[in-house]
Order: C-alpha cells, then structure tokens, then sequence
C-alpha cells in the first residue's frame, strides 16, 4: 500500500490531444476576431489556459478521496454561490450569470458547480451498496442535481442548467438504474414538456425552439444566428474557404464563443472540422479508459462525470452548429472564448489524473 | 484501503462508449451532409450575404433659364440612420441620439424596438433630410456613437415661394400607376421622375442614370470591400427660353392675385415668362409632401396646382374683340361701318347692353378704330351678327383658339370655341342666332386659355405669324431627345397691311387717355393691347344671388399686349381671377412689358460689351483760333455698369 503518486503516471497523452485542441481553438479565435473588438482576445485565452493548467497540477496533487469527504461542504457552498448570483449578479443581455470580482474581473459560478456536482454524483453513487436502484435513491440524486439546475434555469440560463442534467444521466446509468426507472422517468418527462413549453421557457428560448423546427421561416430575424451559423458551416465546403468570409465580415453572432465550431469549420473545411472531433473523440474515449482502470468506483464515477459533461457539450454545440439542435446558448469545451469554461474544463481533467494518478495505489 | 469492487457494470461502460461513438457519427454525418453535400447551396448563399448592390443615386440636371442662371439645382440632402451592432445596447444613446437630431426620446426608443426584430444589416431609418447642424452632431459623434450614420441623396431645390412653380412642376416617386403605362415602362419603382411642367416633360433630358457599386459587407451593412463600380450619369442640364429678370417681374406683377400671366416671343413661340396664381412649393414634393398638405392643395378651390397659362378655360371677354375686328376688316366688313351706341342695341328679339351703360355714357357713333379703344359691345354685336358664327368661328379657330396650342408642357387644354357644328356634335341643338351676338364679345360658350391667347393677339400684331408656343429650344436639347411634336411649326394666316395698321393702332390707342387702360399707359413704350373683363356666371345669375353673389362672382379680368405694336418682340397675356376690370389686368401686363423694355434698353451696346476702353475719334476748335479745326483720338475708361440683374432664381443663389 504505497502513498506513491507519480508524474510518470500523469496521462501525458491525454493532456497533448486537449492542448492540441486548444490550440486550434486559440488559433481559431484569433482569426475570428482580427478585425472585430474582441481582437486580442486569443491571447488572454493563451492566459487561461495557462491559468487552467495551473489548475490541473494542483488538483491533480490533491488526493480526490480527500474532495469527496468534503463533498457536502462544496455542495453547500455551490448552491450558496448559485444563490449569490441570483440576488446580486450582473445582468448582462438579460440575464443573471455573473458575479463582478475586484479586479474588473467576472466569475460565472454556474460552470464549477458542475465540478461540485460531479464529484457529488460520484460520492453518492460510490456510497451505495446495491447494485440495482431504489426509487428513493433516484429520487435523492435527481434533487442533488435538480436543485441546482432549477437555481442556473432562473438565471435564465438554460444551456448552463442542461449541461446538469448528463451528469445525474450518466450516475444513474452507471449506478445501475432500471430499465423501468429509464421508461418512467421518460414519460413523465415526455408529459411534462407542454408544461414547461408554456411555463418555464421565457419567449426567447421559445423562439430558439421554433425556429430550430422551421429554419426557414424567419432568416433575417430570429432565425439569423442560425442560418448564419449554417451558410458559415455549408460555405467552407470540404477543404474550407480561404477567405472566411461569413466570419470575418461578421455575419457569423459572435464566432469566438458559442460560434466556434461553425467558424472553423467554415475556415478549415470538412477536413478540419472532422479532424477536431477526432481529437474530441480521442480524448474522450482515453476519459472512458481512464474510468474503466480507476482505482474504484468513486473514481470511475468521477471521470465518467467529467466524460457526461464533456460529451453532452460536444453534442449540444456541435448539434446546434450542424443544424441538429437548438441555440442553447452552450460553448465548446476547450475551444470557446471563455475564461470559465477553460478553467472548468482543466479542473475537471486535474480530478481525472488525479484519480489516473492513484490507479496502482492500491 | 479502497479495494477494487466491481460495482461499475463494465458493459454500460462500453456502452457509454459506444453511444459516444454514434453521436460523434450522427455529427460527422450532419457536417458531411453540410459542407459536402450542401456545400455549394450555402456557398451560394454566402456569396449573397456578402455582396451587395448598392445604387449611386445620379443627380437630375439643372434646370437654367435662356441666359444659362440656375432656376432648379439639387442639394445633398442627409438621411440619419442607426447601423446596430449586436454589442452595443443602442437604446441607451437613445436620449443623446434624439438631442442632436432634434426627435422625442420615446420615438427613437419605440423605433429601435420596432426595429428589433428585422435583420442586423438593415439600418433603421431615424430622419430624412437632416440640417447642416444634426449632420455636424452624427460627424462630431463619430467616436462616441459609432452606429450613427447618414447616407446621402440628391434632392431636388426648387426656388422659394412657389417662384416658377407651374411652369418646373416637381418630381416624386415613379407611381405604380405610371409604371404600368407604356412610356414609363422602363423605369423601376423607386425612381424619382418628373410629375408635372417641365419636369415631367422633360424627364428624359433631366433623369440621369443611376449607376451601381458591388460592395462587400458584413453583417452590419458596414462596407469593407468594394468589387466593381458602374458610375452615374447625372442628368443633362435643360436650358428654358424663359428669362429669370421677366419671370421675377411677372411674378411680382400677379403678386396679391389670382390668375395667370403669359409672355412670349411671338417672333418664335419662346415663352419668356409664366405665372400661375395661386402657387406651391414643389419644395415641399421633394422629400416627402405630408398627407394633409397634399389634400390642402387639391381640395383649395382657387386650384394651386393647375397652371392657369395653360389650364384655366376661361370666356375672353373684350380681348376677343380683336380677333372679330380681324375678322370683320379682313372680310371687308368692318371698314366703313358706323354704329351708333346708346348704351345697347337689340338683336333677334333680345336687348344686349353695352358695358358703357354701367357709367351712365353711351359712345355715340363708332368706327372699328373706337370700337376697339372704347371696347364698344354694341359695334361688335352688329359685327357678330353681320359675320354670323361661322366666319367667327373661323377666324377664331385659325387664330389657335379652342384647340391646344402644342407647347410643350404636360396637360394643356383646349378652350372651346363654339361653332354650328361644335353646338350639334356636344348639344345635339341648333345654333342659335342670338348666341352669336354674346360670342361677338367674348362670352358665351368661348373659352380660351392666357396661352392661346397670347399667340393668337401676337399673331395678329405680327401680320399673321402664328408660332407654337415652347419653353425650350429645340437647339438646346440633346440629340437624342425628340420633342413631342416640332417646335417652330409656322402658320401664316395673312392679314392685309392696310387692316394691320387699323387693329395695332387702336390696339394702342387703348393704352392711352382716350382708351380703356389709360392708367397702363407706359410711357416712352410702344404698347399696345387689349383690355377684356368676363362674367363668369349670367346677369341674370347674379341678380338672383344678389349682394353675396357680386362679390364672390367678380368679372375676370384679362389683357393682352405687346410692344411694339407692330412685329413686336413680345406678347404679355394677363389673367386676374375675380380682377373685375380689364385695365387692372392691362397695369400688371404693363409691368412685364416695361421690365422687358427696360432690360433690352440696359443691355450694354455690342462695343462696349467687351472692352473696358473705349476708342473715340473726335473733331474740335479751340475759342482763341476758330479758324483752326483740331481733330484727335482719345481712349475712355468704360465703367462697367452692369445692371444688378437677377443670377438665378430666387431662393438658390
């Protein structure tokens, strides 16, 4: 029982293919905002990913088991923040997602509440002993994770409040839920949907709906981002168009975040775009064998978690870029502008070697 | 310490794994679908996102007079508009924006809201036509608020106060209308063409051709790029016959009244001048006539938008006794008739009165010379009924009355000039005898316009030489454009000397003490002319109306004249609505005529025009040696006093 824990066992590999990606993303949003406002932005990313690397070694360091017997605290202190935010954020194009940091800086808690989660997932699902599910058990991770995310849901952020949602799935998967719990909570779902149709969306949301069911019907108006977003994607064509027009002449809603994708794709062609989710996919399928040689269940669960986040925003932004999903409103982890959403994604990779780190622990 | 249980099922695992796997396929098939199979659909669409047409407005030609002095000109006119920027909260400048344009912050506000949800690139309009001041706040707030901007169009600047205004016209929007009738189908809508006078006329000349530029823009309909430029061609600049310095003194002559004045070369059928009363401003057409303005101007029951010269239809009165004096002495009728006035006379059962009456005189014996200064009715009447309405009619007709006269301005009429033939063709009834007597001085069914009688009294004058009547020379025109019919058709209705002599020295004789517009009387002026005043309802109407209608009925007074009397230079025909004597007419008249005078006479001779020194040659003796004679040549410094005639138009110096 050595307290060994080595650098050698540091998942080098997995950590090229995410620099590689961030690279392209960098490089992507340095093109995308030359001659916009935001030009420059690329560097301060060059900044946050140093930042989030940072990160990642120090989280790496700390024993994971050590985080999951402070879960509760996190928990408590992740709900206390979300609440922060709600009463005194900055409302910014009409919403409350932000707290103001001396410094002139802002902070987005919403993205490490989802780290908070997921080792709150893991801690739960590691702690129970059965291998089926009870009702009630399902019930108690569906509020630890549904409390939070009706919180983010009132911001209104609903593209932040779903990426919740992957991580009590994933749990629940894995933590062994019936296929009847799967049916039921399906249908109650599926009956539920009008409800918050009517409800819960606010009018814009509703719109991103609609004109993702009918593209076509309002192109210079609500549905401009997305046709953008497609004629920027279909323009490129298979090697890309050198010229990047539907970027650069900014016909494309802010390119450098939610838009990543559709900007490189219009740059770097089916070719490029096919490369980067190769690379997506590397990194996740190393993520899932990470998972499977964890040093145990509470490990597995972790990363699995990271895995569910990662995927679920892969497919949401790259859905919507595509035309196969609604505007959430959700960025591309590791490509995106975004301070939060990079330091999110290195702390969640800092808990996956950290847990890669002590797989021959025992 | 934390043993390795196996309570992770490695088959979800997997299957985690592989439902990973078939999102990134269903991805990878939506980009293939995308960028391969699509690609040239949303290549195609792009390349419309990004190039636009955008049109250079040409600037329509000047409008000058016949010495080359700009009557209608354009000026740069600035539309103030709001580029968005999806990250600027552009309601916020609202307050600022409004200031400096002079608007009300909740309109720019409910604007912008309006506005919300059309697409980026399309600006949202916030005032046309800004003042030089509102343009100097969106340049100086260039920094501060980048999304506001102006674009820039030729407006149309037509002189003040109506000045001109009938004989311009003014131009607006091609209608859907026009669009739809044969000459105009090969404008687009949107285009800004002629609507009435000149412009409409001639369109052609004054339109230019809009040229347009392929630009690249991004999504905020900000230029960054441009591909290709077709230039405009402006309109071609149209030079008129009429004369600024006459024209002002036309205007100013009908100033206070209703009514029209016309004045032309009768040598050529140049028109000099053209006054309608009461008048517009086609300024007010050329942005944007508001609704209630527009129904003001139609609904005015004094017509400010018809061009009398050419459009009102009016009985002549007295004026038309010229044309049955012509009539009657070229017939070998009038010469060595004698008739007595006693204040009326009766014809065909029916007592007619003679206008003297009114004055408690009567004329006494009356050759055609009195007949004429003293505008006798009863001679005329026995004339009228000695010629009967067929050589009336005839004489009338080769005159150019009731028919149009050709000028070339939009919507002339024709007047009547009834006949036998016109009465059976419109009535479907027989002439009436008695009816000749009434048309002998004027009333009746004759209607005339101010033009048709000026070219008919300048014709006479001139020994018979009718011209049509126009605006612009044929000279002056492009090549390629072709007037609707040609200027300068030439009638020759012969009028014997002996005959000419009798009319044009009476028609002088009415100018002075002895004739009906003593008061016009110019003096030093070879003028001459004819008084006219017409009812415009029955005596017998009037009596029935009573007080009320006597004032709101006036006579209309009318004048026609010309200097010299014979072969003169120009013909002055004026028209006052409700003027109720014709000599009011005549003294408005006179002011032309002696403006035209006077202009001619300050002309600087042909020798001293271009030279600031003048040669002369000079024969002298000196009191102490008369027997010497002393000739020399001496060089004078010419002053250059030119006269302060008018440069352009009013309102656009």
């Amino acid at each position: 029982m050595s307290r060994y824990v080595s650098f050698r066992d540091f998942d080098w590999l997995l950590l090229l293919f995410v620099l590689l990606i961030c690279g392209l993303g960098v490089m992507e949003i340095r093109s995308a905002t030359t001659y916009t406002k935001f030009a420059g932005a690329h560097v301060k990313q060059i900044y946050w990913i140093m930042g989030g690397l940072a990160g990642m070694f120090l989280m790496s360091l700390l024993n994971y088991q050590v985080l999951l017997d402070r879960v509760h605290w996190f928990y408590i202190v992740a709900v206390a923040s979300l609440m922060t935010v709600l009463i005194f954020g900055q409302k910014y194009l009409g919403a409350r997602r932000w707290v103001k940091m001396p410094g002139g800086m802002h902070f987005q808690p919403s993205e490490w509440v989802k780290l908070i989660l997921i080792l709150a997932m893991a801690k739960y699902f590691a702690d129970l002993h059965s291998k089926e599910l009870s009702w009630s058990d399902f019930m108690k991770a569906g509020a630890m994770v549904g409390i939070p995310m009706l919180m983010v849901l009132a911001q209104p952020d609903l593209g932040t409040g779903l990426t919740y949602l992957p991580i009590a799935v994933m749990g629940l998967f894995l933590g062994g839920v019936r296929l009847k719990q799967m049916l039921v909570v399906t249908l109650v779902a599926g009956l539920l949907m009008p409800v918050a149709w009517l409800k819960v969306l606010k009018p814009y949301q509703r719109d991103r709906l609609t004109i993702f069911m009918h593209p076509d019907a309002d192109t210079q108006g609500k549905g401009y981002q997305v046709n953008q977003s497609l004629i920027a994607v279909g323009s490129g064509g298979i090697w890309g168009s050198s010229e990047g027009s539907q970027t650069h002449l900014a016909f494309l809603p802010v390119p450098q975040t939610d838009f990543i994708f559709a900007a490189f794709a219009e740059e770097h062609g089916f070719v490029g775009a096919l490369g980067v989710m190769l690379l997506y996919f590397i990194v996740l399928m190393r993520l899932t064998q990470n998972a499977q040689t964890a040093p145990d269940s509470a490990g597995t669960f972790v990363v699995t978690g990271v895995v569910a986040v990662l995927s679920f925003h892969i497919l949401v932004n790259i859905g919507m870029v595509v035309g196969f999903m609604p505007v959430t409103g959700i960025p591309l982890p590791l490509m995106s502008y975004g301070g939060s959403s990079v330091l999110f994604m290195f702390l969640a990779l800092g808990i996956v070697m950290n847990v890669r780190m002590r797989r021959f622990v025992n | 310490m934390f043993g390795r249980d196996e309570k992770v099922s490695q088959v979800r695992l997997t299957a985690v794994q592989y439902i990973i796997l078939v999102v990134f396929l269903i991805l990878a098939y939506g980009l293939w679908r995308l960028q391969v199979v699509q690609s040239d659909f949303y290549a195609n669409l792009a390349e419309k996102n990004r190039i636009r047409s955008v049109p250079i407005l040409a600037p329509r030609g000047r409008i000058l007079d016949r010495e080359g002095r700009t009557i209608v000109d354009n000026y740069p006119s600035f539309t103030a508009l709001l580029l968005r920027d999806s990250t600027r909260d552009i309601s916020a400048d609202a307050d600022l924006i409004a200031t400096g344009l002079h608007l009300d912050p909740k309109e720019v506000r409910e604007r912008i809201r309006r506005f919300s949800g059309t697409a980026q690139f399309q600006p949202i309009y916030l005032k046309e036509d800004i003042t030089p001041d509102e343009l100097a706040f969106v340049e100086s707030h260039r920094n501060e608020l980048p999304e506001l901007d102006t674009i820039m169009a030729h407006r149309r600047l037509y002189p003040r106060n109506g000045f001109m205004a009938h004989l311009i016209g003014y131009v607006g929007e091609v209608s859907e209308d026009m669009l739809n009738q044969p000459q105009w189908e090969l404008y687009n809508p949107g285009d800004v063409v002629g609507k009435s006078g000149v412009e409409l006329e001639y369109n052609q000349v004054l339109m230019g051709k809009n040229g347009s530029r392929q630009v690249v823009v991004n999504s905020r309909g900000k230029e960054v790029g441009q591909l290709e430029e077709k230039p405009a061609e402006p309109g071609k600049p149209l030079k008129l016959t009429i004369d600024i310095d006459l024209q002002i003194a036309a205007e100013q002559a009908l100033a206070g009244h209703n009514g029209a004045i016309v004045a032309m070369d009768p040598r050529t059928g140049e028109i000099l001048a053209m006054v309608s009363r009461p008048t517009f401003d086609p300024n007010a057409f050329a942005v944007r006539i508001k609704h209630t303005e527009w129904a003001k101007l139609v609904n005015d029951d004094d017509h400010p938008l018809l061009n009398k010269a050419i459009q009102a239809q009016l009985a002549p009165g007295s004026v038309f006794k010229i044309i049955m004096a012509t009539a009657g002495l070229q017939e070998g009728i009038a010469q060595d008739m004698r008739v007595t006035c006693s204040g009326g006379a009766s014809f065909y059962g029916r007592y007619f009165k003679c206008w003297v009456v009114a004055e408690h005189r009567v004329h006494g014996v009356v050759d055609v010379t009195k007949a004429i200064y003293q505008s006798c009715d009863v001679f005329f009447y026995t004339l009228a009924e000695r010629l009967g309405i067929g050589r009336i009619a005839k004489y009338a007709m080769m005159f150019g009355l009731g028919q149009k006269t050709g000028i070339d301005l939009p919507q002339e009429v024709s007047g009547v000039m009834p006949s036998e033939e016109w009465k059976i063709r419109n009535f479907k009834q027989k002439w009436y005898a008695g009816e000749t007597i009434s048309v002998g001085i004027g009333q009746g069914a004759v209607a005339v316009t101010p033009i048709q009688l000026a070219r008919a009294i300048g014709a006479i004058t001139s020994g018979g030489n009718l011209h049509r009547p126009h605006v612009t020379r044929p000279t002056d025109l492009p090549k390629n454009v072709i007037p609707a019919s040609a200027v300068g058709d030439e009638i020759r209705v012969p009028i014997d000397p002996k005959n000419w002599e009798i009319i044009t020295n009476a028609m002088a004789d009415v100018v002075n003490p002895m004739g009906t517009a003593p008061s016009a009387h110019l003096q030093g002026i070879d003028f001459a002319g004819k008084t006219g005043s017409a009812q415009t309802i029955s005596n017998a109407m009037k009596a029935k109306l009573g007080a009320a209608g006597k004032s709101k009925f006036k006579d209309n007074g009318w004048f026609a004249g010309v200097e010299p009397r014979r072969n003169p230079e120009i013909v002055v025909c004026s028209l006052l609505e409700e003027g109720e004597h014709g000599y009011l007419a005549a003294r408005t008249a006179a002011q032309v005529i002696k403006a035209y005078v006077e202009k001619q006479r300050r002309a600087p001779s042909k020798l001293a025009k271009n030279e600031s020194q003048l040669e002369i040659g000079a024969m002298w003796s000196v009191p102490h040696d008369p027997e010497a004679l002393h000739v020399g040549k001496f060089l004078l410094d010419v002053e250059k006093v030119r006269a302060p005639l008018a440069t352009s138009a009013l309102g656009l110096q």
